[in-house]
C-alpha cells in the first residue's frame, strides 16, 4: 500500500496544480497593471528617464517585442526576485514590501487568534444546543458581525478605548525603534476589530462543521459505549470537525495579508494593504504590481501548505 | 427457567413531525432469556431499528421522541432496572458495559481519527477502570476473540485500513470488550458480502455460547433468522404481528404477513418437498404511510385472506399456543384448518 | 410540547419577514427620496454644522451643516443601486460560468483554475486595483465588484450543477438526444434557483460593505457622490466631537446588510428542504 512513488506522484500533481494557478495569477497581475498604466517605460523608470535609460529598459524588458514575450521577461525578473523599483519610494518593491511585512503579519495572526478563541467555542455550543436560544443568539450575533463595516467598527472602538478611555494609542504602530511589546499593544485594537468581525465567519463555520460531524455514525457509536457527552463532543466529534475549521483559519490569515486594507488605514498602520492603496493613489505601478503578485502568491502557497498538512496529518489519506 | 434478561412491555415511540405524529413503534412487547437469541424481523419502516435505539436511549435529542412502556433489564448484579426511566448517568454506566450495540454500517461506525485499539481500549478504561497499557492488552485479546489475524498489528491501525468485514469484527470486539449480558445487533451483516455474513454470524453464535450473553438480533432477512435465532418477533408497521419460537414459526406461520415473508424465500418450497415455483412470490402492495395508517389491521390492504371485519379495528395480540402469539382476527380459524 | 416549537418556527419566520419588511422600507425610502427627505442633501448651512439630532434635523447635521437624515436617505439610492447592480451582474455572470464549468467536464478544470486564481486576491485589493484601472465612477465600481464576486457565485453554482447533474441522470437524457441547451435551460437551471437566490441576497450584502469600504478609502466612487461610505470618509475626523456623523451612516449599512443576510438565510432554509423533497 505505501511506498515512495505514490507520495511523489501526489506531491507532483499538487505542485503542478499550484503552479498553474500561480501562472494565471501572474497573467492577471501583468494584464491589470498594463491596463492601468499604459506606458510601461514610465512604470519602470518614472518621468526622470534619459534616452539611454529608456533604450536600456526597452532592451532588458523587451518592450519592443510582442506582449506575451514581455510577460516572459517580466516573469523571469520576478522569479529572480526582482519586482521592480517603486517610483515614489525610490526603493526596490521587494524592500518596500518587506518593511511592511511585520505589522501586517502580526496583525493577521493576532486577529485570527482572537477570531478562533471567540468563534470556535461559540460555534461548538451553538451546534450542541442546536435550535435552542443559545444557538439562535450566537447565530444572530454572527450575522450581525458579518454586517458591520470594519472601518465603522474601527472608528467606534477608537472612540471608546483610545480616545475616551485612553487604553490604547489612537493610531500608528509605535515610535520608530519601539520595543515589540509596544508594537503589539498598538496592534491590539485593530486586531480586536478584525478578530471580532471575522469571528462571525468562524462561529458559523464551526457550527456547520460540528453539526455535520455530530450526525455521523461514529458519534452514535461513541454514545453507545456509554461515554459522557462532553467526551463525545470534545474528543470524538471535535477532532474530526476541526479539520475544515483550521483550513478556514489558515486561509483567513492569508487573506488578511493585504486584505486588511481598511483596518490598516483606519489605524494608520504601515501595512501591505495600506501600501497598495497609497500606491494606487500615487500611480506607483511597480508597487501595485509587486504587491498584488506577492499577496496572491502567499494565499496560493498557504492554501497548498494546508493541503500538504492534511496529507501528513490525516490518517485516512493513503500514501 | 431463569428470569428473562430483558422484558419489554408495551413499548411505544412516537415522533412529532411537521406533518403530524409518526408512530414508529406501537405496543411492542417481547422478552429475551439469558443466553438466547431473539430475532426482531420486519421490513424497512417496520420500527425495528427505532425499537433498538429506544431501548439503548440513543435516539437523537432533536427527534423529540415520546416514549412509553417499560423495558425491564436484569443487571449482572441481579438488580432489575427500567431502561426507559433510568437516570442518564446510570444508563451511561450500562451502555457499552452490560448493554452493548453493534450497528448496520461498519464502514462509518468507527471514528476515522483514532486507532482501532484506542477505540476498544476507551470502552474498557471507562467501565473497568483499567490503565492505558492494560486496556490496550485487553483490546488485543478482544481482537483475537473476534478472530482478526495479526491482532497486535491491527491494534495500531486506523479503521480505513480494514475491510468491511474486519470493521464489523472490530465493532463486535468493541461491544464485547466489557463482557455484556445483552447484545443488540442492528442488521449487523446487511452491508457485508454474503460469505462474510456467514462468518460474522457464526462468530456471534460462538461468542454467545462462550459468554452466555443474550442477543437481540434485528434483521429483515428470514434466512438468517432460521439458523441463528431461538425466538422470533415479527414486526409490521410498528406493531408485533407474530411471536413464536423459531421452529414452530417456520413450520406453521400463523399471521398472513409471516406466511407471505416465508413464501418469499425461494428455497422454502423446494425444501418442503414441493416442486419449485415458477415465479418468485412477492407480497403485493406497499407498507402504508405511517402518517395515515389504515383504520383496522395495518396489513389488511395487502392481505389475501382479509375479511371485512379486518378493516374495522386493530386486532389484538392473542396467545394462540404455548409461547406463540399473533395479531390477526382470523388466526383461530387459520389454526383450525392447519390442524 | 408542540406549541413552543411551532412558536419558535413562527418566530424564526417572523424575523425573516421583519427583515424583508425593513428592506422594503429602505428601498421605498430610497426610491422616493425626494418625498421622504425633503431637505436638500447638498444644502450646506455652515452655521448649523455638527448639530446633534433634534426635531428639525432628525439625525443631526454633518460638518458642512447638511441634514444627516436627508443625506442618508439620498445616499441609500447610490449605495443600494451599486449593490443591486453588483448582485445582479455577478449572479448572472457567475451562473453562466458555473453552469458551463459544472456541465461540460472538459471546461471544468481550466475554468475553475481561473476562478481559483481570482479568489487568491483579497476582495478589497482586487476591487481597488480594478477601480484604479477603470477609473472612479459609479458604473466602474459596479463593474469592478462584479468581477470580484463572479468567481464566488461561479463556485457555488458549479457545485450545485454537479449535484443536480447526477440526480437527473443527465447522461441518460443526453443519450436520448435531447439538445444540451434544452437540458440546461429547462432541467438544470430551475433546480439552481434556490442557491442562486440565496447568493443574490448575500452578494448584495457584501457589495454594500465593499462599496462602503472602497468609498471610505477614497478609491471608490468620486467623493461628490453621497454614498454611505463617502459620508463616513468625509466626516471621520469629527467623530470625537460629533459622533452621529459616523454612527448613522454606519447603522444604515449594518441594518441593510443584516436584513439581507437574514433574508438570504431564511430563503435558504425555506427552499432547501423543499428542494431536497422534489429532487
Amino acid at each position: 500500500m505505501s511506498g515512495p512513488t505514490p507520495v511523489y506522484r501526489y506531491l507532483a500533481s499538487r505542485i503542478a496544480g499550484m503552479l498553474v494557478v500561480l501562472a494565471i495569477v501572474a497573467v492577471i497581475v501583468f494584464v491589470l497593471t498594463r491596463a492601468a498604466s499604459g506606458d510601461p517605460v514610465s512604470v519602470l523608470l518614472g518621468d526622470q528617464a534619459t534616452a539611454d535609460d529608456i533604450a536600456r529598459v526597452k532592451k532588458d524588458y523587451g518592450l519592443d517585442k510582442p506582449l506575451p514575450v514581455q510577460f516572459g521577461y517580466w516573469l523571469r525578473e520576478v522569479v529572480q526576485g526582482n519586482l521592480g523599483q517603486s517610483i515614489f519610494l525610490q526603493r526596490p518593491v521587494t524592500q518596500a514590501l518587506w518593511e511592511r511585512a511585520e505589522p501586517t503579519t502580526l496583525l493577521a495572526l493576532m486577529a485570527v487568534a482572537i477570531a478562533a478563541v471567540i468563534g470556535i467555542p461559540c460555534g461548538i455550543v451553538s451546534a450542541v444546543f442546536r435550535g435552542r436560544w443559545v444557538d439562535q443568539l450566537f447565530t444572530g450575533v454572527a450575522m450581525l458581525g458579518a454586517s458591520i463595516p470594519s472601518f465603522w467598527f474601527g472608528i467606534v472602538l477608537i472612540q471608546l478605548f483610545a480616545v475616551s478611555l485612553g487604553w490604547f494609542p489612537v493610531s500608528g504602530y509605535g515610535a520608530p525603534g519601539a520595543p515589540i511589546t509596544e508594537r503589539l499593544h498598538a496592534l491590539m485594537l485593530p486586531a480586536a476589530v478584525l478578530g471580532v468581525l471575522n469571528s462571525a465567519l468562524i462561529i458559523r463555520f464551526t457550527r456547520a462543521s460540528m453539526l455535520d460531524v455530530l450526525g455521523e455514525d461514529y458519534v452514535r457509536t461513541a454514545r453507545s459505549k456509554g461515554l459522557p457527552e462532553s467526551s463525545v463532543v470534545l474528543k470524538h466529534a471535535l477532532r474530526n470537525a476541526l479539520v475544515p475549521i483550521v483550513t478556514v483559519l489558515g486561509l483567513t490569515v492569508a487573506l488578511m495579508i493585504g486584505g486588511a486594507v481598511v483596518t490598516e488605514t483606519v489605524f494608520g498602520l504601515p501595512g501591505i494593504g495600506n501600501l497598495v492603496v497609497s500606491a494606487v493613489l500615487r500611480r506607483d505601478y511597480p508597487v501595485i504590481q509587486g504587491a498584488l503578485l506577492v499577496v496572491a502568491a502567499i494565499y496560493v502557497l498557504i492554501n497548498f501548505s494546508i493541503d500538504l498538512l492534511y496529507v501528513a496529518v490525516d490518517p485516512r489519506v493513503k500514501l | 427457567m431463569s428470569a428473562p434478561r430483558l422484558t419489554v412491555t408495551s413499548l411505544s415511540t412516537c415522533f412529532p413531525t411537521e406533518d403530524g405524529l409518526v408512530r414508529s413503534v406501537a405496543d411492542v412487547s417481547f422478552s429475551i432469556a439469558p443466553g438466547k437469541t431473539t430475532a426482531l424481523v420486519g421490513e424497512s419502516g417496520s420500527g425495528k431499528s427505532v425499537t433498538s435505539l429506544t431501548l439503548m436511549r440513543l435516539l437523537p435529542k432533536t427527534a423529540r421522541a415520546q416514549v412509553e412502556g417499560q423495558a425491564r433489564f436484569v443487571t449482572r448484579a441481579g438488580r432489575e432496572v427500567d431502561l426507559l426511566t433510568l437516570p442518564d448517568a446510570q444508563m451511561r454506566r450500562l451502555r457499552g458495559n452490560e448493554l452493548a450495540m453493534i450497528f448496520q454500517e461498519p464502514m462509518t461506525s468507527l471514528n476515522p481519527v483514532f486507532t482501532v485499539g484506542e477505540q476498544i481500549a476507551e470502552s474498557v478504561r471507562l467501565h473497568k477502570g483499567l490503565g492505558r497499557a492494560a486496556a490496550l492488552a485487553h483490546a488485543k485479546r478482544m481482537l483475537d476473540l473476534v478472530e482478526i489475524p495479526a491482532a497486535a498489528q491491527r491494534l495500531h491501525e486506523y479503521p480505513h485500513q480494514l475491510s468491511g468485514g474486519m470493521r464489523q469484527r472490530v465493532m463486535i470486539a468493541l461491544a464485547m470488550a466489557c463482557d455484556p449480558t445483552l447484545l443488540i445487533a442492528d442488521e449487523p451483516t446487511t452491508a457485508l458480502d454474503v460469505t462474510i455474513q456467514a462468518q460474522i454470524l457464526v462468530l456471534m453464535r460462538r461468542l454467545q455460547a462462550e459468554t452466555g450473553m443474550s442477543i437481540l438480533f434485528i434483521t429483515h432477512n428470514l434466512g438468517v433468522v432460521a439458523h441463528h435465532a431461538d425466538d422470533v418477533v415479527v414486526l409490521y408497521a410498528g406493531r408485533v404481528v407474530e411471536a413464536a419460537p423459531v421452529r414452530p414459526l417456520f413450520a406453521t406461520p400463523a399471521h398472513p404477513y409471516t406466511q407471505g415473508l416465508l413464501a418469499c424465500l425461494p428455497g422454502k418450497a423446494h425444501a418442503a418437498g414441493q416442486p419449485r415455483p415458477k415465479r418468485l412470490f412477492a407480497i403485493r402492495g406497499q407498507v402504508s404511510s405511517p402518517l395515515s395508517p389504515p383504520p383496522g389491521c395495518a396489513f389488511e390492504p395487502r392481505c389475501d385472506q382479509a375479511i371485512p371485519a379486518c378493516s374495522q379495528a386493530v386486532p389484538p395480540l392473542v396467545v394462540t399456543d404455548d409461547l406463540r402469539q399473533a395479531r390477526c382476527i382470523r388466526v383461530p380459524s387459520v389454526e383450525r384448518t392447519a390442524a | 410540547m408542540r406549541l413552543p416549537r411551532l412558536l419558535r418556527q413562527l418566530m424564526h419566520r417572523r424575523i425573516v419577514m421583519l427583515s424583508a419588511l425593513v428592506l422594503i422600507v429602505i428601498a421605498v425610502l430610497a426610491l422616493g427620496a425626494p418625498w421622504f427627505a425633503s431637505a436638500d442633501p447638498n444644502d450646506t448651512a455652515v452655521l448649523d454644522r455638527l448639530k446633534g439630532p433634534s426635531a428639525e434635523h432628525l439625525l443631526g447635521t454633518d460638518e458642512l451643516g447638511r441634514d444627516m437624515y436627508s443625506r442618508i436617505v439620498h445616499g441609500a439610492r447610490y449605495s443600494l443601486t451599486i449593490a443591486a447592480l453588483t448582485a445582479l451582474g455577478s449572479v448572472i455572470a457567475g451562473t453562466v460560468l458555473g453552469l458551463v464549468a459544472g456541465f461540460f467536464r472538459r471546461l471544468d478544470a481550466p475554468l475553475m483554475r481561473v476562478v481559483d486564481a481570482m479568489m487568491s486576491f483579497p476582495d478589497i485589493l482586487l476591487a481597488i486595483a480594478l477601480v484604479a484601472i477603470l477609473g472612479p465612477s459609479l458604473l466602474n465600481v459596479v463593474l469592478a465588484l462584479v468581477l470580484v464576486y463572479t468567481p464566488r457565485v461561479a463556485r457555488v453554482v458549479r457545485a450545485s450543477t454537479l449535484v443536480v447533474r447526477e440526480l437527473l441522470f443527465v447522461e441518460a437524457v443526453r443519450a436520448l438526444g435531447v439538445r444540451t441547451s434544452r437540458i440546461l435551460w429547462r432541467h438544470i437551471l430551475p433546480n439552481l434557483l434556490s442557491p442562486i437566490l440565496v447568493q443574490v441576497s448575500f452578494i448584495f450584502a457584501y457589495a454594500i460593505l465593499a462599496e462602503a469600504g472602497l468609498s471610505f478609502l477614497g478609491v471608490g466612487v468620486p467623493p461628490e457622490i453621497p454614498t454611505w461610505g463617502t459620508m463616513v470618509a468625509g466626516s471621520q475626523q469629527y467623530a470625537d466631537k460629533a459622533f452621529w456623523v459616523v454612527l448613522f451612516p454606519g447603522l444604515a449599512i449594518i441594518f441593510t446588510a443584516l436584513s439581507l443576510q437574514i433574508l438570504g438565510d431564511g430563503v435558504r432554509d425555506l427552499l432547501d428542504p423543499k428542494l431536497k423533497k422534489t429532487l
